[in-house]
């Protein structure tokens, strides 16, 4: 327990020394006070998974302290460490650090620097509390204080007022989905008396519960979900974060933070378990948010937005997984992306950086030469997000279309056209960045060059990672053990079962096949991107010159100005009138007035106060008279 | 003997005479402008109750009136002495002991 204590501690801590002292330590110390803090948090969670590898290490589940001790319920502040939190516990400790040693770099002109570790380091530590909460409320307060992160980051250069609107837009979605969970968790602790994962797991299947009661309440807690996991219809926050600094990006908006609600719906299980109409909703919503947001991506010109809209669409498809109840699928490809779409937001990052802040994929072009790093650890991790045989994204991503194609093949045709499409823009990305000619300045082209040893030691870890990630799950047709499988399989023990009915399994020829078909259409994709791209020598439409189709995806399908017509306007108009009736003439009116009454009363009251001492005694005697008849006359 | 003779004047007569005493010191107060007159006519009003005192003091027999009539006395002289203190002051600052003439703290 103290180990467990310490992970999550030691990024607070660092989070105290670099806030409270940053400002008087050298930039070098306050970097190094900020990886290492990550970098010891990394190192006690090896311990614990290497102990849960071996079989050693049993699930821990302490009580720190009783916080809320009511007669009906008590609420302790409780950590959980099992497979599923150990999972995690390795991506957000693991690429946490390596972003933070990208930042070291990365963000070493900035006058901020000692404030951005800071905040990296409490958004570390926020995770981990969402992640090892033994109980939602616990959970919930790692899940608002990574929210808080995210805004705090995508503010992080508040000068400019886009980038300010963007975090609030990030915190305003959040708090939408963060009142469903707050709302599922009051169901639940109306109906069961109780928050404790364990507890419920035991109360729910112990005693029939009302389906009704279920399905609200696992639809509440897929709303909180929805929000922190940019699903439709309240994704449009993150491809604006993109604002924040690119290891931001990475870190928040990509590997850790976004992947929240798959593990709050991965932990809840058990309760989705008996909700087989959520998880079906889940699994719509899922892939329509995987298609929708891969065809706003063939359009987008902003390298970091491209990589935004592919997040959203990934996030999708593991909503998608866990809606049919492959939860492994989903775990794994959360494993999976976070690898390669950390090093694909580094590497963006790593350009931009080149390139003095130009983030236009039209401005750039023939990069290949100047960063061969970048390039090809860029080109490793989009060879996996597309799937291509043996990268890790094929394995995590096949096993979802497998999943898929079990249960509902309409699903399978939709996430496979979504799939097909990101390997279309993740190579048209590539191809427009790498490849060609340079299209920026001269200026640019002049100070072009490979990025430092901080920012490519990241890279190429994260490359590698994501070149082989897949050995954790390998399908059974590959005659391997399926380690993530197994290695989760006592929390979803329970669960899977849901996912097996009405599904008859793939015999090993259809597998084959499944595989096959998605690596050619991979394949495919990525040629008539090269066609178009490379031999064609194609090049996104300038600004204001798309037609048609492609002016409308190119806009975003317009649904930040639908958003704004339907909800931003109409309160705006609201708060507008109740500014002008009830604050000014109602609020103001009534404080304005009482104000004025005793200006006046003090004005003639004031009068009396003539400096006449005359008077004064006057006053007295004649008040003294008064005093005494009216004591002995009056009665 | 004394006694007898201070009992052969009804009380009455020293109920009057204190009372046109202390009417007399509330008018001085009101309608002199001159401070040391102000503060004579003050002592009159005290004297009219000490006289009240002594008066009610001999008719019921008990000593504590004229006990207190002390007390009224010593608190008199001293405060005389922190007045004049006082007056001596602004005489010294306006060059007048007339009260009309200290209105700074109007307002």
């Amino acid at each position: 327990m103290t180990y467990l204590l310490l992970i999550i501690l030691t990024p607070f801590i660092g989070f105290l020394i670099n806030a409270l002292f940053g400002k008087k330590l050298p930039k070098t110390v306050s970097g190094i006070i900020g990886s290492g803090a990550i970098f010891v948090s990394f190192l006690l969670s090896s311990i614990y998974f290497l102990g849960f590898l071996k079989g050693t290490q049993a699930p821990i589940d302490v009580d720190v302290y009783k916080w809320i001790a009511l007669p009906d319920f008590t609420i302790t502040f409780g950590l959980l460490l099992d497979q599923l939190s150990v999972t995690w516990l390795m991506v957000v400790t693991g690429i946490g650090f390596l972003i933070h040693v990208y930042s070291m770099s990365y963000m070493h002109d900035d006058e901020k620097f000692n404030v951005f570790f800071a905040y990296l380091n409490l958004f570390i530590f926020f995770m981990l509390l969402l992640v090892l909460g033994n109980n939602y409320l616990v959970t919930f307060i790692g899940w608002e204080g990574v929210g808080l992160c995210s805004y705090l980051l995508i503010g992080f250069w508040f000068k400019n007022q886009s980038y300010n609107d963007a975090a609030k837009k990030a915190f305003v979605m959040n708090r939408i989905g963060d009142l469903g969970f707050l709302l599922g968790m009051f169901l639940l602790l109306y109906n069961f008396k109780s928050l404790h994962f364990g507890t419920l797991q035991t109360a729910i299947a112990a005693a029939p519960v009302q389906h009704g009661l279920m399905i609200a309440i696992t639809l509440l807690l897929f709303v909180g979900a929805m929000g922190k996991s940019a699903q439709l219809p309240l994704y449009t926050w993150l491809p604006d974060a993109m604002a924040g600094p690119t290891p931001v990006s990475a870190l928040i908006h990509a590997a850790t933070m976004v992947t929240a609600g798959i593990y709050m719906i991965a932990r809840s299980n058990f309760l989705y378990a008996l909700a087989p109409e959520t998880l079906q909703f889940v699994a719509i919503i899922g892939v329509a948010t995987a298609l929708f947001a891969a065809t706003i991506g063939l359009m987008q010109n902003d390298i970091k937005k491209v990589l935004a809209y592919s997040t959203v669409s990934q996030l999708g498809l593991m909503f998608m997984a866990l809606g049919l109840g492959a939860y492994n699928s989903a775990v794994f490809h959360v494993v999976t992306h976070a690898f390669f779409k950390a090093c694909l937001f580094l590497g963006s990052g790593s350009v931009i950086h080149a390139l003095h802040g130009e983030q236009d994929i039209r401005n750039m072009g023939g990069l290949r030469k100047y960063m061969p790093i970048t390039f090809w650890t860029f080109l490793i991790s989009s060879l996996a997000i597309s799937g291509i045989f043996p990268f890790s994204g094929f394995f995590s991503k096949d096993e979802i279309l497998a999943a898929a194609f079990e249960h509902n093949k309409v699903l399978w045709v939709i996430a496979s056209i979504a799939s097909l499409m990101t390997a279309f823009y993740m190579f048209r990305l590539v191809f427009l960045t790498f490849t060609g000619e340079f299209r920026g300045t001269a200026e640019q082209k002049h100070h072009l060059h490979e990025s430092p040893a901080l920012i490519t030691f990241p890279l190429v870890v994260l490359a590698l990672l994501a070149a082989v990630g897949g050995v954790m799950g390998m399908p059974e047709v590959f005659g391997v053990d399926h380690y993530l499988k197994n290695f989760l399989s006592p929390i979803f023990a329970g669960s899977t079962h849901i996912g097996e009915h009405g599904a008859h399994h793939l015999d090993h020829a259809t597998e084959w096949a499944l595989m096959g078909g998605a690596f050619l259409g991979a394949v495919l994709s990525i040629g008539y991107a090269y066609m178009k791209y490379v031999s064609g020598k194609a090049l996104p439409a300038k600004e204001g010159e798309e037609k048609g189709l492609g002016k409308v995806v190119y806009n975003k399908y317009y649904v930040d100005e639908i958003y704004n017509l339907l909800v931003v306007k109409p309160i705006m108009l609201f708060s507008q009138v109740f500014h002008d009736l009830i604050d000014r003439t109602l609020v103001d009116g009534l404080v304005n007035r009482s104000g004025k009454v005793s200006l006046m009363v003090g004005a003639q009251v004031r009068k009396l106060q003539s400096g006449y001492i005359g008077f004064y005694l006057l006053a007295m005697v004649v008040s003294i008279i008064a005093m005494f008849s009216y004591v002995f006359l009056m009665r | 003997m004394l006694l007898n003779i201070f009992n052969s004047v009804p009380i009455q007569h020293y109920i009057f005479l204190s009372a046109v005493l202390f009417s007399i010191g509330v008018l001085g107060v009101l309608f002199r402008r001159n401070a040391i007159i102000m503060f004579m006519s003050i002592e009159l009003m005290l004297n009219a109750v000490n006289l009240l005192l002594v008066a009610f003091s001999t008719y019921h027999n008990d000593a504590s009136g004229q006990v207190f009539v002390f007390f009224v006395m010593a608190v008199a002289a001293a405060e005389v002495a922190v007045g004049l203190a006082i007056l001596v002051t602004i005489f010294r600052n306006v060059h007048s002991v007339d009260i009309d003439e200290l209105k700074s703290l109007r307002h």
